[in-house]
């Protein structure tokens, strides 16, 4: 177990170094950063003397290990745009993603669950057709328009939800949330719906089709056959059965809610790391570019962890596999 | 007189299709008395694992019972509503699939999967269910019970789990025992070990057994009287002994006349006795192949730290030409690595492989001749063939990739030759493999090995994905092939009467290592080795029934 979790985490560095080193190509090529510091009328002494203080004379790999020690100590420069570092600008905005990402991926992961096994248990129900044809539009609709329907019917026809921002904020100091005022949780609603609808119907999909698969094994037919309550069949030996492939796709579904939340974001104007980095986008900030791409990175890595080491807990077969080393 | 346990009276199962509907099983009748082992024999397709999944009513929808009455104790037991008959299963109908590697669930230990069938059964508190399922596990051969109970199913053999299933199959004491190819999925040798731990605890618990398979040997073993499906129907009824001396209808004749035993039968194919090797067509020598486990990963890099583990040591054994070489052995035993070798699709750690004195492993001269002169029989016609190719191209590719035949009318006239040869007709070569049955499926694939006109074919159980009147018609094609063309075989098998049929000389391997080698009727009249009588003993065949 520890030997496994320490190769993964070897592979996590891999991957993170080249991410780096492929985020810190863009810092390099994606413009001049000296130009567009330093605006049209400047002289070229002052190009050569701003060169030196970034160390951009540096050589190459130099440059890179330079960007490699900062970025491990949070440093990710300065923005071009805004004149504040990077790393303060996102970690002001991180809970705002943050606390956007929990609400939906709850949203999705109970009733994609639920709804999953209800499905599955009623493959001929008429209920079941309403819920998978729904889930149909719910796959096929682009994330943008769902927003904007959302907000025409329930901020503009019905008047009861804030259409954009956070509403207000409690500072905690470290951390500031919009949980625990009445128009922050209000504000949360229509965006986590909106962000959530895609992954829900994905997993409510997944977990229908595992289940389906893992009711027609040998070993629910046995377990059948020794006379097990419904009950414990279905959600005591065909869940857990079920939930071995569905952990990947949903580990991965949720990094993605988490590091792509940008359209939803900018559809709400939520203020969080998503709308930062469209908004670098439109001016090349490549710091804050950089950055989020090695926040990504970082995103993807940490929930991958997650994920095999959550397959050790619910598969014995792993665990005695790493054993011997396969 | 008692009353049976178990009465089935003209019972008819319906799959209904959009214009037609099928009977599975269509009027059938027997009964079972209280503690008697009943089997019931036929092909696949005959119904009989039909009729138990109505018994114990878990026909996969749209089947149906369409008619007929079943009755447990006289009650009858098919048209109880869903919950009712829930309630029977596993306290009063037990059941045993073919299958124990599938038949567990994975992700609970085997403790954990007896408490729970038997605490929904009985009133037993935690601590009594754990003492009741150590006890059972005892019961059952499964040694330090009391450790095992924490151990996830993957950490058994196929022959401790199926033993697992067996005690869970009887937790709760039930009246009646569906065993439905117990053993169809195990070694000869844990075979025999699994029926008798069956026959003892249902007879240590009183239980009737309903005994379901297409092993006519494991009946004659086990049962007390039998029931001959075929199609739907019963065919035939009476006492083990009475049907399989004296069969009254033509198919249970035609069935019994179809399995082949290890006994010595004329038409056999005569041993001769062994010349010396050199000059033989096959040779192999000192034949080792090592596989590494553990340690994988990083560990790799550091030295010592690999662990070896060989899978056949030191192999050696010599093939005359036109002859067949059986190799027998268990699960495990590393015949299957032997034939990868030998047809060059795994390489030898160490050791020699001639053909016709060409080194298959020198590379070169020696590969290319392996290639035209060895060819493959599989296992499982239904993985060997490519489900997305036609007959015809599936048959041709040896010709086409060897450079044997290029133009299209040629190699169509060559497959239709093919298939005429393997006693299909030429036609089929537009078909797909699934418009086929298994037996049909392997000639195609014994066409496909005669396609490049190889002289050495090896076979890897080439019969036991087959029925057994399936079986006898294939490998009498092979023997037919065989001397018409002057093939000479190598026939791995588990099926110990299979290569006293077939083979002239037999290799038996034990743990990688062969453990005898000999004319086929000096090793199986009189065996030298422990491991080759052990083997011998374990076979249930039907000419031992008193």
């Amino acid at each position: 177990m520890l030997a496994f979790i320490a190769r993964r985490l070897f592979q996590s560095v891999i991957v993170m170094l080249a991410v780096a080193f492929i985020a810190f190509m863009v810092f390099r090529y994606v413009g001049d950063p000296v130009s567009s510091m330093l605006g049209q009328d400047s002289t070229l002494a002052d190009h050569a003397a701003l060169r030196e203080r970034l160390g951009l004379n540096e050589p190459f790999y130099i440059q890179f290990f330079s960007f490699v020690g900062n970025a491990l100590q949070g440093q990710f420069g300065i923005s071009y745009r805004l004149q504040q570092p990077v790393s303060q600008l996102i970690m002001e905005r991180l809970p705002a993603t943050i606390e956007l990402a929990f609400a939906s991926a709850s949203i999705a992961l109970v009733l994609g669950v639920v709804l999953g096994i209800y499905t599955a248990l009623r493959p001929r129900a008429f209920s079941t057709g309403v819920i998978m044809t729904a889930s149909l539009i719910g796959v096929s609709l682009p994330t943008f328009l769902i927003g904007i329907g959302l907000i025409y019917v329930f901020a503009v026809e019905l008047k009861v939800l804030p259409s954009f921002g956070r509403g207000e904020v409690v500072d905690l100091g470290w951390w500031r949330t919009g949980f625990l005022t009445e128009s922050g949780l209000r504000s949360i609603i229509l965006p986590a719906i909106t962000l959530s609808l895609f992954q829900l119907t994905l997993i409510m999909r997944l977990v229908r089709a595992e289940m389906l698969e893992v009711l027609r094994t040998d070993y629910i037919r046995f377990a059948k056959a020794r006379g097990l309550s419904q009950r414990a069949i279905n959600f005591g030996h065909a869940l857990k059965n079920t939930m071995v492939p569905v952990i990947t796709i949903t580990g991965l579904q949720l990094g993605s809610v988490i590091a792509f939340a940008i359209i939803t974001e900018t559809v709400f104007q939520w203020p969080g790391v998503g709308s930062l980095f469209v908004n670098s986008v439109a001016v090349v900030d490549v710091p804050v570019m950089a950055a989020y791409l090695v926040f990504v990175a970082l995103v993807f890595v940490v929930i991958n962890l997650i994920v095999d080491i959550l397959y050790f807990i619910v598969d014995p077969r792993l665990r005695d596999g790493a054993k011997s080393g396969r | 007189m008692t009353e049976p346990v178990l009465s089935i009276k003209d019972l008819v199962v319906e799959f209904p299709f959009r214009n037609d509907v099928f009977r599975a099983v269509n009027g059938v009748s027997f009964d079972i008395m209280p503690g008697e082992v009943v089997g019931v024999v036929g092909e696949s397709g005959a119904g009989k694992s039909m009729t138990g999944s109505a018994v114990i009513g878990l026909i996969e929808p749209p089947g149906h019972i369409a008619s007929g009455e079943i009755r447990l104790k006289g009650e009858r037991i098919d048209n109880l509503p869903e919950e009712a008959k829930a309630k029977l299963r596993g306290r009063r109908i037990g059941m045993v699939f073919q299958d124990p590697l599938t038949s567990l669930n994975p992700l609970y230990t085997i403790g954990e999967q007896l408490i729970e069938t038997i605490r929904t059964h009985l009133p037993l508190s935690e601590a009594e269910a754990r003492q009741k399922a150590i006890d059972l596990l005892t019961e059952a051969g499964i040694p330090k019970a009391a450790e095992r109970m924490e151990s996830y199913p993957h950490q058994f053999s196929g022959g401790m789990r199926q033993r697992v299933v067996i005690a869970l199959a009887i937790a709760a004491e039930p009246e009646l025992i569906i065993a439905d190819e117990p053993t169809s999925a195990l070694d000869v040798s844990v075979q025999a070990q699994i029926i008798k731990v069956l026959k003892k605890l249902c007879a240590n618990h009183g239980a009737a057994v309903m005994l379901i398979t297409h092993d006519m040997g494991v009946i004659a073993q086990t049962a007390d009287r039998m029931v001959v499906m075929h199609q739907g129907t019963v065919v035939e009824t009476g006492t083990v002994g009475d049907i399989i001396r004296r069969p009254q209808e033509p198919y249970t004749i035609k069935l019994i006349n179809s399995i082949p035993t290890i006994q010595r039968q004329a038409g056999d194919v005569t041993p001769e006795e062994a010349a010396n090797d050199d000059g033989a067509y096959v040779q192999v020598k000192h034949l080792v192949r090592d596989f590494e486990i553990g340690g994988g990963g990083f560990l790799k890099l550091l030295p010592g730290k690999v662990e070896m583990f060989r899978a056949v040591n030191d192999v050696s054994f010599a093939i005359e030409k036109g002859k067949t070489f059986g190799l027998v052995g268990e699960s495990g035993s590393g015949k299957s690595t032997c034939a990868k070798m030998i047809v060059g699709l795994l390489r030898p750690s160490s050791g020699q492989i001639t053909v016709d004195g060409h080194d298959i492993w020198a590379g070169g001269a020696g590969h290319k001749e392996r290639r035209k002169r060895v060819q493959m029989i599989f296992q499982d016609p239904y993985a060997s063939l490519n489900p997305r190719w036609r007959v015809a191209d599936i048959v041709a590719e040896p010709m086409r990739t060897l450079g044997i035949a290029r133009n299209r009318t040629e190699v169509d006239h060559r497959v239709a030759e093919l298939l005429t040869r393997v006693r299909l007709d030429p036609s089929v070569m537009r078909k797909f493999p699934h418009e086929f049955s298994g037996g049909q499926r392997q000639r195609i694939a014994i066409a496909r090995a005669l396609s490049s006109q190889p002289e050495f074919i090896v076979c890897d159980e080439p019969t036991s994905a087959l029925d057994v009147s399936v079986q006898a018609q294939v490998l009498d094609l092979m023997q037919e092939l065989q001397d018409e063309f002057g093939l000479t075989y190598l026939l791995i098998s588990h099926n110990l009467a299979v290569v006293r049929q077939m083979s002239s000389a037999v290799g038996v391997l034990h743990n990688g290592v062969l453990v005898e080698k000999g004319p086929t009727d000096a090793i199986f009249d009189n065996p030298q080795a422990d491991y080759t009588k052990m083997l011998l003993d374990a076979v249930p065949d039907i000419s031992r029934v008193a």
